[in-house]
């Protein structure tokens, strides 16, 4: 230590110690734990997996195989793959619209300052999460059970587990808004339907209309694999060019999936510029 | 300013601006949209006959479901601990070539073709549902955990990488500008101006990447890429509907749990 640092004030030295450390010992030891565990976890899931270690070496030779199979694309059959992807483009639409429609009772439900009583509030948010927690694929299978093969049981089983994101999102959205507006209608003697109308639904409409078109966004994805269970759109076809190896033209469903996910993206940025 | 308008020219009752002015493109947008929904929807192939024998099949799969079976729950346990595994090496696999790839596709550091690369390579990840990636990868390396693994890789990459690179984005530049003044090398502005700076997203995004492959290693493993997926496919294969009904409950209820844990570690962080 040096002559000069005994003359500084001890707050002084406390808060600009001569060498500066970013965390306190104690966080330091929290932050090696954390990084040690997690070594552990990744090193146990390495060697207990049940894995070929002769395939993994392998595998980018296979993958270089598949993808050479795939060149060039074969567009014969381009029409039929446009129907089906038009196809796709409605499954999605149509289970967002209903999935948005059903989604605002449930989020009327499910938000604290809206439900009618703590009853209600829980049976919102039961349906809320059984939504969310069972895959599109897995309500498609029980779909498929019900109506048959085909683009129904797509629609109903991406529109339900549309419900529980949409309805989520749009529950939180009605908890955070400015209680006043509704102060002020109730203070007129406004009925509750009114103070919904005007107190609430005005300050919800932007993460609505934002919900939804995320929401459409991502089913335009979900729905590409809809198929693979039997429920409808590009899937289908994807699936059956696999199992033939018609490598090139599943070549070609891939490009077009691709060009259908960047086309809804760009399709939702800008419906985002113009509505928010 | 402009002057105070007449008020005598003020209508006496005011209504919202709408969004589009042109009253006959607007009414022309909503027919438009109508008729696009009840075209849609009127020709939808639904047939009732089917539908009410599928009414007879779904209650018959969930009387066969009910009550849920844990018999055999060495099977579960063992097709948890699989799903487990593969999102764990996903997860740290996924991350580690998230980095460089959120580098090279991030617009304030990387020069401009590399900037097209590393942004192509995330659309590219994250366009395809992973089932559809699974699929190619049962194809090209086989049935079992390590297509699961590898599609779950691609499938973080397409989502770590992106938020990585927008957050690599808005840093503080004048860090990177006070290192480079002092002639530090690439590498050196990478580690000490820049890396501190993402670290903690990186961390958050980690821990919810790993909820969120544990979430999809359940819905690849129904095309043949391991983890408790493939069990569930095969009970529901073989009508084991009171198995496959006890192994959905355990997923959901390993999702909550693995949701709620993974919020708390971000809260903390």
């Amino acid at each position: 230590m040096t002559d000069q640092d005994m003359t500084r004030p001890a707050p002084l030295r406390e808060a600009f110690p001569e060498d500066w450390h970013r965390y306190t010992p104690r966080q330091q030891i929290a932050r090696y734990l954390g990084l040690l565990f997690a070594a552990l976890v990744i090193g146990w899931s390495i060697t207990s997996i049940d894995v070929i270690w002769e395939w993994v070496w392998d595998a980018p030779v296979q993958m270089a195989d598949l993808f050479g199979r795939m060149v060039p694309p074969d567009a014969t059959n381009l029409g039929t793959i446009l129907l089906v992807l038009w196809e796709t483009v409605n499954i999605a639409t149509i289970a967002t619209i209903f999935a948005v429609l059903i989604s605002l009772p449930v989020a009327w439900l499910a938000a604290q300052n809206t439900t009618p009583n703590r009853a209600t509030l829980w049976l919102g948010r039961i349906i809320l999460v059984s939504s969310r927690s069972i895959n599109t694929i897995i309500w498609a299978l029980l779909f498929v059970a019900i109506f048959g093969p085909g683009i129904v049981a797509g629609i109903v089983a991406i529109m339900l587990r549309s419900v529980g994101f949409v309805g989520k999102l749009l529950g939180e959205a009605i908890e955070e808004i400015d209680p006043r507006p509704v102060e002020a209608l109730e203070a007129t003697g406004a009925s509750r339907a009114k103070v919904i109308l005007y107190a609430i639904v005005p300050q919800v409409m932007p993460t609505f209309w934002a919900v939804a078109i995320l929401r459409w966004d991502i089913n335009l994805r979900e729905s590409t694999v809809l198929g693979l269970v039997g429920a409808g759109g590009i899937g289908l076809i994807l699936q059956s060019a696999i199992d033939t190896f018609k490598w090139q033209e599943a070549a070609t469903v891939l490009l077009c999936i691709l060009g259908l996910v960047l086309l809804g993206e760009i399709v939702s940025a800008w419906l985002r510029r113009r509505i928010l | 300013m402009s002057a105070p308008a007449d008020p005598a020219s003020l209508p006496d009752r005011w209504s919202k601006p709408r969004m589009i002015r042109n009253p006959l493109l607007r009414w022309a947008l909503w027919l438009a949209v109508a008729a696009y929904i009840l075209g849609t929807i009127a020709t939808l192939p639904i047939d009732w006959a089917r539908v009410s024998q599928g009414f007879g099949r779904a209650a018959r799969i969930f009387g066969g479901s009910i009550p849920p079976n844990f018999e055999r729950s060495g099977l579960l346990i063992d097709g948890f601990l699989e799903s487990l595994k593969i999102a764990v090496l996903a997860s740290f696999g996924g991350v580690l070539i998230s980095v460089p790839a959120a580098f090279m596709a991030a617009r304030n550091i990387a020069p401009l073709p590399v900037f097209y690369l590393g942004r192509a390579l995330i659309i590219v990840a994250r366009s395809f549902h992973p089932v559809i990636v699974a699929i190619l990868f049962v194809k090209a390396v086989g049935f079992g955990p390590l297509a699961g693994v590898l599609t779950l890789i691609v499938y973080s990459i397409g989502f770590v990488a992106k938020m990585l690179a927008e957050r690599i984005e808005e840093i503080d530049f004048g860090q990177v500008e006070a290192l480079r003044a002092t002639g530090a090398p690439y590498l050196s502005v990478l580690f000490y101006a820049i890396f501190p700076q993402i670290l903690p997203r990186l961390i958050g995004l980690s821990i919810y990447q790993l909820d969120s492959n544990l979430r999809a290693s359940a819905m690849i493993g129904i095309v043949g890429a391991g983890g408790i997926g493939a069990t569930l496919a095969n009970a529901f294969g073989r009508y084991d509907y009171d198995f496959a009904l006890a192994i959905t409950i355990v997923i959901v209820g390993a999702i909550l749990l693995s949701e709620a844990i993974s919020g708390q570690i971000r809260k903390r962080i």
